[in-house]
């Protein structure tokens, strides 16, 4: 199977269904949706062979394909997965269906076509298996670009108020940052002698001073992206505004972009770069952890809030990447999965809240948990993941990040623990305005509130709740996947683990060791 | 230990036999709550005897390794169940350490655990969500003996923050009122504050010696810098301090009894706050190597047990009282343990009495409660004797013996712990042992007036209740079982040799003795004062109290009743300047960081309406903006740096 060309049908195959589905008669939305959602469960099950098919203790990049493209300039088609890139592909494959069945009925109440908003969200699908898979400087900035399309088009015709500011300033921003990468993009083709090869690239040498302004142009498409501190303001505006299939696919997989490709372009080919400016990432990054916390505490809107979570946490993946160490790095990558799962799952479950009482505002909820018993719990459930509560799959991730970060970084990592304890006044206090206390009488003569969860719904909370659990107490296969690549990076930046102060005397033996008392 | 050679070390063998099964403790009840929490209503007719037969399943087992641990040589083995989490250097196993401690708190939770389990059945009869209860008090039942059972520190914590879910779901388990809900949310926050600092303890470890597991980070003490074990120490100490309701994280305790009666019985008085005590003593050697460390521990559990005293003496809600006087008889186990030595094991011998009688006193208020439509007022109590007499027999039992007389439990598992602190000598000797001498006559003093109040002097009860009714025999039984507890289980426990059962896991058995006066007059002085709170409180409420509030006369009065201001403190110290600091925050990015991006939007745009608006005062927020952003920054870069 290791032939099979895994990323370009990947890529190619959600183009084809996203031209599919536009195509289909407008008469018939249902046809539509179903032919959507089997062709991502179609991708995933590609997707779950690919999975299988990696070798964790194999080469760093696995199922390299190169195509010609542009002679002229030495750009060329190439596509290839390490670990970390094997594990997004995974979140991708893993969110789209659920995203897909989330959405069924988003898309009806709108006057705009059924099949466009499901081929878009396939178009998104295929551009964000682009953009992982990409090992060509130039198509990973197209994809990086062309990405924002259909996500523009899903904010802007199929948004909640204030789509269009809204759709209008996520697509400016990026596409602000994205020019700087496009600079730094021509400049590094001109240092890199005339290639985008990843692979070629990142053996070159270049001027230290080179290597740093290059690297700025990379990080500022990145930190705008991801989005960090202070070039966040436009994600809780777009997340609060867009339809919930696409904010959860939007926080959980496209931000994702911003410090993957921090891992990927600005780590392994400007590392001395890396180094010099790691101070300033991890200050970004504890300053989005507070900051971002304390956000989300003082909102009134449930999107807004679980955007503004999300910087927050991606504060936590920020301080994991600049530690340079293999726990902190490993961990942010699974941070990077389990967010997507995790931040993934609360903003569809928000989604169903909004939907049923037809407004966001926290104000219009209040006890809803005795009507809508088993969507609260459900909600609780994935709020603790999102808290990092031990059991789900974001404390292993957390908590990695922290240890790692304390080995290098001890003041910081201690104001970053403190992230923790904000993260659970957040979420308890949204779930305890939401849905404990006394009953919002408007509620219970909702119509949308006479009805639980249904069996659609359940459908697409439980996967995401089963892998979160799953995860959180089995995380060794993806960690398997991930570490290597992590050390891989490390490697490239010039940076190993610091050894413990302290080695203690170990016999080894499986769970028996002497141990010295100490009085 | 089975060698000689090795007395200065910990040795765990491989569980073989009866005991490698032990991790079935853990899974039955997490089994059953899995099927409660998911059957939903499908289960609401089976539900409550799933819940009392995985738990008494769990006991039975409990009975049965404990006999096979007896039996062995080398009193303490691991187990192994497959791996959790391997980065680098850093690696955690799913794993099991089953030695005397660990026994000794299986044996507990299962037990205490499984006769509330089945007192809650009566309790909880009326209420439509009884299965979903069942499934949380399952769930902190395995989470719980996950604490006490795993075999690293990571291990620990996940049952540390698990019990810290149930509880959370438990209190406000009454989620439409909103007081319920606070409690709730005010335990889960205040807890994950000890959480954080549990959490940066293991980061010390690893960072000092590459591990988080009990045998390596037990071997490693000796060889780190007194500092860094002082911090690992005080760290864990925070956690325990949120988890135990000890000072200064004491606070969510009493709201904690907004919960159902049983959940304050279980969970907020035998077994989940008394995990404090257990990390204590369970990572004793990180806290025998430092003499500041330790010492703190003790002036932390002198202080509450006071501070507990206090303020029970001044409420009038039975649950309360409890819950304060839960706080002081921690903070008695926070000194024993911190003492150190052989006090270890009578911390630990005081925290098992403990869990007989407070939750047997819980369980008779909760009686009382649901005989007077859920009154907990005790000044609206008053002769229930007549009316309740298992009741009043049972909290009567476990009165004599929370107040130490002989020979009730208390008495052997308080008095030691008062002696032990009087032998530590010098200064400190006198603080703390007066401390816990003063601590004792005050518990006698409010537990009278709580037991005069309700069950003795005229009736002062609401006008809505005619014939308080005593509580059926499915809560009977549990209550008077407990009682038995509460007066046996001290002296057998002394007698039967506890503190040598427990010699394998803290290394010695030796308490100091005391050099300047004699055990017979030590037990005499403390008997004294404990007869002379019993003397004045009974003169002071043998006639009944006022049925409403009456204005304190004096400044202790006012401030035990504000908690001695525990809430006004967390109020001014926390909760104001976060308030202030999000609503700074979410002003500065509305109208700052995003301000600025707009505004140059606007002015590369061109529009003129946004140009307006930035030069009418918009700039100066901006430029406050900018400079606090970037004070913000260097403030964080300046922490990399340091780091």
């Amino acid at each position: 199977m290791n032939n099979f060309p895994f990323l370009s049908v990947l890529t190619v195959a959600p183009a084809v269904g996203a031209l599919v589905v536009a195509l289909l008669p407008r008469s018939n939305p249902r046809l539509a949706k179903i032919v959507a959602l089997v062709w991502s469960l179609a991708l995933l099950a590609i997707t779950a062979v690919m999975c299988v098919t990696f070798k964790a203790n194999g080469p760093r990049f696995q199922f390299r394909e190169s195509y010609p493209w542009i002679p002229a300039w030495g750009i060329r088609l190439t596509v290839q997965a390490d670990g970390i890139a094997l594990v997004m592909l995974g979140l991708v494959a893993v969110l789209v269906p659920i995203v897909i069945a989330a959405s069924w009925h988003d898309a009806d109440k709108t006057k705009r076509s059924v099949n466009n908003y499901f081929a878009l969200l396939l178009a998104l699908d295929a551009t964000m298996i682009g953009v992982f898979a990409a090992a060509d400087v130039f198509l990973f900035y197209a994809f990086f670009e062309v990405m924002l399309i259909p996500m523009y088009f899903l904010i802007g015709s199929f948004g909640g108020a204030r789509r269009q500011y809204a759709a209008v300033k996520f697509f400016l921003y990026s596409l602000f940052g994205g020019l700087f990468m496009l600079a730094a993009v021509i400049g590094l083709w001109v240092v890199g002698g005339h290639t985008l090869d990843w692979n070629a690239l990142s053996h070159i040498s270049m001027s230290t001073s080179t290597g740093r302004w290059l690297f700025l142009g990379f990080f500022l498409a990145f930190a705008i992206k991801a989005p960090f501190f202070p070039f966040h303001t436009w994600l809780p505006d777009a997340g609060g505004a867009a339809p919930a299939g696409a904010a959860a696919l939007l926080v959980g997989v496209l931000d994702k972009v911003g410090t993957y490709g921090i891992l990927r372009f600005c780590f392994s080919l400007f590392p001395e770069a890396t180094r010099f400016f790691a101070p300033l990432g991890l200050a970004l990054a504890v300053v989005g952890i507070i900051y971002g916390s304390l956000l989300a505490v003082g909102q009134n809107d449930l999107k807004r809030l679980v955007a503004y979570t999300s910087i927050a946490h991606f504060g936590f993946i920020g301080i994991g990447i600049f530690a340079f160490t293999s726990q902190a790095g490993t961990g942010a990558v699974l941070y990077m999965l389990n967010h997507g799962l995790s931040t993934g799952a609360l903003f569809l479950i928000v989604g169903m809240l909004v939907q049923r009482r037809g407004s966001a505002n926290i104000r219009d909820f209040g006890g809803a948990a005795k009507l809508v018993p088993v969507l609260a719990g459900c909600f609780l459930v994935v709020g603790f993941s999102s808290l990092a509560l031990p059991g789900t799959s974001p404390f292993v991730s957390e908590f990695l990040v922290l240890l790692g970060t304390f080995s290098t970084h001890k003041a910081l990592a201690i104001v970053a623990t403190s992230g923790v304890i904000l993260a659970a006044g957040y979420i308890l206090w949204m779930y305890q305005r939401t849905m404990q206390g006394n009953l919002n009488p408007e509620l219970s003569t909702s119509s949308g509130f006479k009805h639980d969860l249904t069996g659609r719904e359940k459908w697409v909370v439980a996967p995401l709740i089963a892998l979160i659990f799953i995860l959180g107490v089995y995380p060794k296969p993806v960690i398997d996947v991930i570490s290597p690549a992590v050390a891989a990076t490390m490697h490239d930046v010039g940076k190993s683990d610091p050894v413990p102060a302290t080695r203690a005397v170990d016999n080894g033996s499986g769970g028996s060791s002497a141990v010295g008392d100490n009085k | 230990m089975t060698e000689p050679a090795l007395a200065e070390q910990v040795h765990y063998a491989t569980a073989s036999g009866a005991l490698s099964s032990v991790w079935l403790l853990i899974a039955i009840p997490l089994a059953s709550a899995v099927v409660l929490l998911l059957a939903g209503r499908r289960s609401d007719r089976w539900g409550h005897i799933l819940g009392c037969a995985s738990i008494g399943a769990s006991f039975v087992l409990a009975v049965w390794y404990f006999f096979a641990l007896r039996g062995l040589g080398h009193k303490a083995v691991s187990e192994h169940l497959g791996s959790f989490i391997q980065v680098g250097g850093y690696k955690v196993d799913w794993g099991i350490l089953y030695d005397p401690l660990s026994a000794t708190f299986a044996l507990l939770i299962t037990g205490v655990g499984f006769l509330i389990h089945v007192y809650a059945i009566g309790y909880m009869k009326e209420d439509p969500g009884r299965r979903r209860f069942f499934g949380y008090f399952n769930l902190f039942a395995a989470a719980m003996l996950l604490l006490v059972l795993g075999n690293n520190f990571l291990m620990t914590f996940i049952g540390w923050e698990g019990v810290g879910v149930a509880s959370y779901l438990l209190i406000s388990w009454y989620q439409d009122r909103p007081s319920a809900a606070t409690a709730g949310k005010k335990a889960f926050l205040m807890n994950r504050v000890g959480d954080a600092a549990f959490l940066v303890a293991m980061f010390l470890m690893f960072g000092y010696l590459g591990s988080t597991d009990f045998a390596t980070v037990f071997n490693g003490v000796g060889a780190l810098p007194h500092g860094v074990t002082l911090a690992i120490a005080l760290c864990l100490l925070g956690g325990a301090c949120g988890k135990s309701g000890q000072f200064p994280l004491q606070a969510w305790l009493p709201d904690a009894m907004e919960g159902p009666t049983p959940v304050s019985a279980l969970i907020h008085a035998a077994t989940m706050v008394t995990a404090g005590v257990y990390l204590i003593a369970r990572a004793h050697p990180i806290f025998d190597a430092t003499t500041i460390g330790s010492t703190i521990v003790v002036a932390v559990g002198a202080f509450t047990l006071l501070l507990g005293c206090i303020i029970g003496c001044a409420k009038d809600d039975i649950k309360r009282v409890l819950a304060y006087s839960t706080v002081s008889q921690i903070g008695y186990m926070f000194l024993a343990v911190g003492l150190g030595g052989g006090a270890y094991a009578l911390g630990i011998l005081h925290l098992l009495a403990h869990g007989f009688f407070k939750a047997g006193l819980f369980l008779g208020a909760g009686s009382v409660m649901h005989g007077m439509k859920d009154q907990t007022d005790m000044r609206r109590f008053g002769g229930l004797w007549k009316y309740m007499k298992v009741t009043w027999i049972t909290v009567g039992l476990g009165f004599l013996a929370i107040i130490g007389i002989p020979p009730l439990s208390g008495f052997f598992s308080k008095d030691p712990i008062i002696e032990a602190a009087f032998a530590r000598g010098g200064w400190q000797g006198w603080v703390f042992g007066l401390a816990a001498l003063l601590g004792a006559g005050l518990t006698a003093f409010y537990m009278t007036r709580l037991f005069v109040l309700t069950f003795h002097g005229k009736k002062r009860w609401t006008d809505d209740i005619e014939h308080p009714h005593e509580s059926p025999a499915v809560m009977q039984v549990p209550m008077i079982l407990l009682a038995i507890g509460s007066v046996a289980a001290g002296g057998l426990l002394v007698y039967g040799g506890f503190t040598d059962w427990l010699e394998p896991v803290f290394g010695t058995t030796e308490v100091p003795e005391a050099v300047h006066y004699s055990k017979a007059l030590m037990t005499g002085i403390s008997i004294v004062v404990v007869l002379l709170g019993v003397v004045i409180s009974w003169l002071l409420f043998r006639r009944g109290t006022a049925e409403t509030e009456q204005p304190a006369r004096t400044a202790i009065v006012r401030a035990a009743r504000e908690n001695l201001y525990g809430d006004v403190l967390n109020e001014t110290l926390f909760e104001l300047p976060g308030k202030l600091l999000t609503r700074a925050a979410v002003f500065m990015d509305g109208k700052g960081v995003d301000g600025i991006v707009t505004g140059l939007a606007a002015i590369v745009g061109g529009s003129s309406s946004r140009l307006r608006r930035l030069q009418t005062g918009f700039v100066r927020s901006y430029a406050l903006t900018i400079l606090g952003g970037a004070l913000v920054v260097v403030a964080a870069l300046m922490a990399v740096k340091l780091g």
